[in-house]
């Protein structure tokens, strides 16, 4: 029997795999399942423009209903896989699911791009009424609908999430309190210059942001949230606290396959899982740097997730090409636009460009001598200048970078131009 | 609604009725238009939204603004006169059957 490919997970990498092995001539059945109750839609908005209320739900939709029909995508909304079974080995990849609503899918394709879930805080008080996390769209309905009254609102966390969302709920007049646990805000993706930047600029614009402060308890009545209690003893009061304190990659799948996990399904830059018939994208994984092809990375982003979906695309359709994107990412938070390009993993030396103070400037990564990384802050010149440079290989010498009054653009053409 | 045209590189057209509010981006991969990718989803942060509007939209559809032209500049592969990345032009009636041009390639 056959059952053609069945990918696990409807967002970003679920919808651009089936896109993909299409576009890659696969022509059996495409089954999409996911466990949301509506067709897949865009994630970042929900801490933008989806949470401000200047984009519906409509306009989250990732493609319409007609186009996966006309692609002949099987779109199951609000179903869950439970288990996987994987066929012995002569019929390679082959295997049925079983699902929550009792169903049994046969497949001979098999993709996994089950995501993440957020990171739940484990402390008295946190299943309180009025204690929100940022995942699904369901989450910043929920949160838009407490917002509305609010006064004090607490974000626990200071990460992307968390930031936008702060800067979302400044803007519409609340008080609002980031408290961040570690020494400084996104510490995981950004130098320290980049996190006192965005201290100083949440600060300016009326938010009190804390770091090196750890939440103790959350304080609640009647079941509804207060306030949140710091363990340095600080109360903060608060009618509305969200959690964003990073994600979970969703490995139950793989693990029950037997599949190597290592903090994300583990795959190569083919996007094959340890058993090589089957694929993964997206959050759930962990792959090798696409850039240099060492270690271990796990990135969280729209065009990471349909990138590497790409990629698993062309392995299941049998037209195997390496994963080499060069890893991006934005956020926006106010009036500021953060461009990053490239993985900033074993830095040595930050070259500055701009003027932090006039919320205007880049700062470019390299280790010996070798660009690695941007983060630009309303300075898309300097970004897109980097990210051809990582593409192309293009190197951009650091005393050059380091002239602010030279376009990064010159530079790279000075260096592209035949000698 | 307003009718957008969408021309592939080769020349095929393809007509879709647009939602008033969307994004030309927007329709275009919502509809799996080829040619429009939108990685970003409207951010002003890929540039993989590259067209080319039809001279006789022009004036109606107006200029890239600033952080627009910027990505132009340096972010598409052929940039001429007419070129605008389409998550900035909202679908409006007055652009009822704008014709836009999907390049060759989007980065
Ligand atoms: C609020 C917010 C803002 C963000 N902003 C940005 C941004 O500005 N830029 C950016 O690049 N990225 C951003 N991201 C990250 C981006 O959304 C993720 O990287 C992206 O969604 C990953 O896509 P994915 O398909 O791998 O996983 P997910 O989006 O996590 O989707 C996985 C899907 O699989 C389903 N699923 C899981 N298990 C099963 C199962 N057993 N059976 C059926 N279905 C299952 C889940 O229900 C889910 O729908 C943001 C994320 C959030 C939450
Ligand atoms: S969709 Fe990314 S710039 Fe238009």
């Amino acid at each position: 029997m056959t059952g053609g490919a069945l990918i696990v997970g409807a967002s970003h990498a679920g919808v651009q795999l089936a896109v993909s092995l299409r576009d890659y001539g696969y022509d059996e059945a495409i089954t999409l399942v996911g466990a949301e109750p509506r067709p897949p839609y865009q994630r970042p908005p929900l801490s933008k423009a989806f949470l401000a209320g200047t984009a519906d739900v409509a306009s989250l939709e990732l493609r319409t209903p007609a186009f996966y029909a006309e692609r002949r995508i099987d779109v199951l909304s609000a179903e869950r896989v439970t288990r996987l079974h994987l066929s012995p080995a002569e019929a390679r990849g082959s295997g049925t699911a079983l699902t929550d609503r009792g169903r049994t899918l046969a497949f001979d394709r098999l993709a996994l791009t089950v995501g993440a879930r957020p990171r739940r805080l484990d402390l008295p008080g946190a299943d309180l009424d009025g204690v929100c996390y940022l995942r699904v769209v369901d989450d910043a309905a929920r949160i838009r609908a407490h917002l509305a009254p609010a006064r004090d609102v607490v974000v626990i966390g200071g990460g992307f999430i968390g930031l936008e969302t702060a800067a979302v709920v400044r803007s519409e007049g609340k008080n609002v309190t980031v408290v961040e646990a570690a020494e400084r805000l996104i510490a995981r993706s950004v130098a320290p210059m980049i996190s006192r930047f965005y201290q100083l600029a949440h600060t300016r614009r009326g938010t009190d942001v804390r770091h090196s402060a750890e939440v103790a308890e959350i304080h609640g009545a009647h079941g509804r949230v207060t306030g949140v209690r710091l363990t340095d003893g600080t109360l903060l009061p608060a009618d509305l606290v969200v959690v964003g304190v990073g994600v979970v990659p969703r490995t139950e799948l793989a693990e029950q396959l037997g599949l190597l996990c290592d903090g994300g399904v583990v795959v190569d830059e083919f996007a094959r899982t340890s058993e090589p018939s089957v694929v993964a994208a997206g959050d759930c994984t962990v792959m090798p740097n696409p850039l240099t092809g060492e270690g271990r990375v796990r990135l969280e982003s729209t065009p990471n997730a349909a990138g590497q979906a790409r990629v698993a695309a062309a392995t299941l359709a049998g037209k195997p090409q390496p994963y080499t994107d060069v890893p991006w990412f934005w956020s926006d938070q106010y009036d500021l636009k953060l461009q990053i390009a490239g993985v900033t993993n074993g830095y040595d030396q930050l070259v500055v460009r701009g003027d932090p103070d006039r919320e205007r400037f880049s700062v470019l990564y390299y280790r010996r001598g070798d660009l690695l990384a941007i983060n630009a802050v309303n300075s898309a010149p300097d970004y897109l200048a980097v990210r051809k440079a990582l593409a192309s290989g293009t190197p951009l010498p650091v005393d050059q970078a380091a002239t602010s009054d030279v376009p990064l653009k010159e530079l790279l053409m000075r260096a592209s131009a035949p000698h | 609604m307003a009718k957008i045209i969408f021309v592939a590189p080769d020349g095929s057209r393809r007509t879709i009725d647009a939602a008033v509010g969307d994004s030309v981006m927007a329709t275009a991969v919502k509809n799996g238009v080829p040619g429009v990718v939108g990685e970003c989803g409207g951010n002003l942060s890929c540039a993989t939204c590259h067209v080319y509007v039809d001279e006789d939209f022009l004036t109606r559809v107006g200029p890239p603004g600033d952080l627009e032209d910027d990505m132009l500049d340096l972010g598409v592969a052929d940039r001429r006169a007419t070129s605008r990345l389409s998550c900035q032009i909202k679908v409006a009636e007055a652009l009822d059957g704008l014709i836009v041009e999907c390049p060759e390639e989007q980065p």
